[in-house]
């Protein structure tokens, strides 16, 4: 069998489609700048899709207009068929810092959506956010306040916050950055198996190469000027992975044409 | 220092305590001989004083018996508390007001801007024109003097409160109501711990000249009758009280702070 997702099962969740999208600030003279431009793209459901681009080029704004805290200023963006509009726990954000809330406890921080939705009872939630801790290797923490976590712990205690809600799809906006060595290949690893598990649509966006070969389905490549995404490359590298597959062949040859494609447009050396 | 790492200890001190030891000690001491040696040997202005010792003998031949003295504290610790209080009661609410309603903002920050620069003591002429008893025009400098310091840092603290918490309490599902009990409430408690440590010293400098200014009791009062009556130990007594009456005010209100924010407990 075939281990790389090429098509989407059908029954599988969280397809997203961006259709000419744009979306402009306003600078501090007043000058409009363009964050995206007609961009569009379709990411399938299934997949652990990873845009790839240099700070500045509009990977957040476009992880902010999915989940919902910003409106484009032309285009839609549609899941499953649905156009999105204000945001909904069938998408959720952790952010590149830390957003757990500082005065709840870890378990509080956990049972929060379920809890505000009013689904289930506080002991059910209970329940849940203490199996997720535990599969999370959070359960002697869950008393803990974030501030008394390491920053590895906290990226789980996230992790956990947002699949308790049952997402169709995970947006993670450089999530590991800041992160020792360490540290950041461990929890890559963790989402791996995670996603291997669940098949759960993944928007999750870096500025590092290696992270991005080592995780992605497909690589969305997004440049500057225009700020829209480029290229889509196909990463075949067997499933289930682990650190093992980065020193494969393969691997060094997605490498090599990534770095091809990153390069592309610049001609002095920096 | 307790061997068992567990053990919580009685009485915790405060932030601003620990690690003041020997050294701390030793400047102490080292204080009241500079001031001893300085009355004796008649340096500059020092002639007329009190020793330290003779200061401590009156303390406790006029003072600490007294009952006059004592309800001088309780005059004093009575405005500052409500005073403070009065300012925290209305001050939450118009910071909270002024950093989540933009028309509030609008409409009422431009006064509030125009009457914060006045000092607190400025407001004591009108306070007593205004105010019926002289009790309540104290307070009223009192509040004034912490009101507008906590209405600042806690418009502040809304302003400052980062995007992804709200954001993401917006994805999870939660009302304009729950963020705001849940979410922005609990975000501008540090800034309103900030505001009651400013408040608590300003509401003391300020009660103490209005005392001096416009009242016949409390500790200020004593302060300045010794002056007035050249009873230099009266003068020296009634400064050393106001000062160990801002002291013990500044841990009760670390205390409190510190029972707002369990989370900023590290360990």
């Amino acid at each position: 069998m075939n281990s790389v997702v090429k098509n989407s099962p059908a029954g599988l969740k969280g397809h997203i489609q961006i259709h000419d999208l744009a979306k402009r600030y306003r600078d501090k003279d007043g000058n409009p700048v363009n964050v995206i431009e007609n961009c569009s793209v379709d990411f399938p459901p299934g997949m652990l899709n990873v845009v790839m681009g240099q700070s500045g080029c509009g990977k957040s704004t476009l992880a902010y207009l999915l989940a919902g805290y910003m409106k484009p200023d032309q285009g839609y963006i549609e899941l499953d068929g649905r156009r999105i509009g204000n945001p909904g726990s069938d998408r959720i954000m952790v952010f590149q810092e830390t957003a757990l809330w500082p005065w709840m406890t870890v378990t509080e921080n956990v049972i929060f959506g379920p809890l505000v939705r009013n689904e289930i009872s506080r002991a059910e939630a209970k329940i849940k956010a203490e199996e997720l801790l535990e599969r999370f290797g959070l359960i002697d923490f869950k008393d803990k306040y974030p501030n008394q976590l390491s920053g590895g712990m906290k990226r789980r205690a996230e992790i956990a916050q947002a699949l308790i809600n049952s997402p169709d799809v995970m947006i993670l906006d450089e999530p590991f950055r800041g992160l020792d060595v360490m540290t950041r290949e461990l929890l890559q690893e963790y989402y791996l198996q995670l996603f291997e598990e669940t098949r759960l649509t993944t928007l999750f966006i870096t500025s590092e190469l290696e992270e991005a070969l080592f995780l992605a389905d497909r690589i969305y490549v997004m440049e500057e000027a225009p700020n829209n995404i480029r290229e889509v490359i196909e990463i075949d590298l067997p499933r289930p992975r682990t650190i093992e597959v980065t020193t494969t062949r393969r691997y060094l040859e997605l490498k090599q044409k990534m770095m091809e494609f990153l390069y592309a447009g610049i001609d002095e050396p920096i | 220092m307790s061997g068992n790492p567990d053990s919580t200890p009685l009485v915790r001190l405060p932030s601003r305590l620990r690690g003041i030891r020997w050294r701390g000690a030793v400047s102490v001491i080292a204080f009241f001989a500079l001031w001893h040696f300085a009355v004796i040997v008649e340096f500059s202005g020092f002639a007329e004083l009190p020793t330290p010792i003779q200061t401590l003998t009156a303390f406790f031949a006029d003072y600490i018996a007294n009952p006059d003295y004592w309800s001088s504290w309780v005059v004093s610790f009575e405005r500052v508390f409500y005073g403070f209080i009065i300012a925290q009661i209305l001050g939450i609410p118009l910071g909270l007001l002024f950093g989540t309603s933009p028309k509030f903002r609008d409409l009422f920050f431009p006064v509030f801007e125009l009457l914060r620069p006045i000092p607190p003591l400025a407001w004591v002429p009108i306070s007593i024109l205004f105010w019926p008893t002289n009790e309540s025009s104290i307070v009223f400098i009192t509040f004034v003097g912490a009101f507008f310091v906590i209405v600042i840092n806690i418009y502040d603290g809304v302003g400052s409160i980062k995007n992804e918490h709200i954001w993401l309490a917006r994805s999870l599902g939660a009302s304009r109501m729950s963020i705001f009990r849940r979410i922005m409430l609990p975000s501008v408690i540090p800034s309103i711990a900030v505001g009651m440590t400013l408040g608590i010293a300003i509401t003391w400098n300020v009660v103490i000249a209005a005392e001096m200014i416009a009242s016949d009791s409390g500790l200020g009062r004593m302060t300045w009758e010794g002056y007035v009556s050249s009873t230099p130990e009266v003068v020296l007594i009634g400064m050393i009280s106001i000062g160990l009456a801002g002291y013990l005010s500044s841990l009760i209100v670390d205390w409190v702070e510190r029972r707002m924010m369990p989370w900023t407990e590290t360990g």
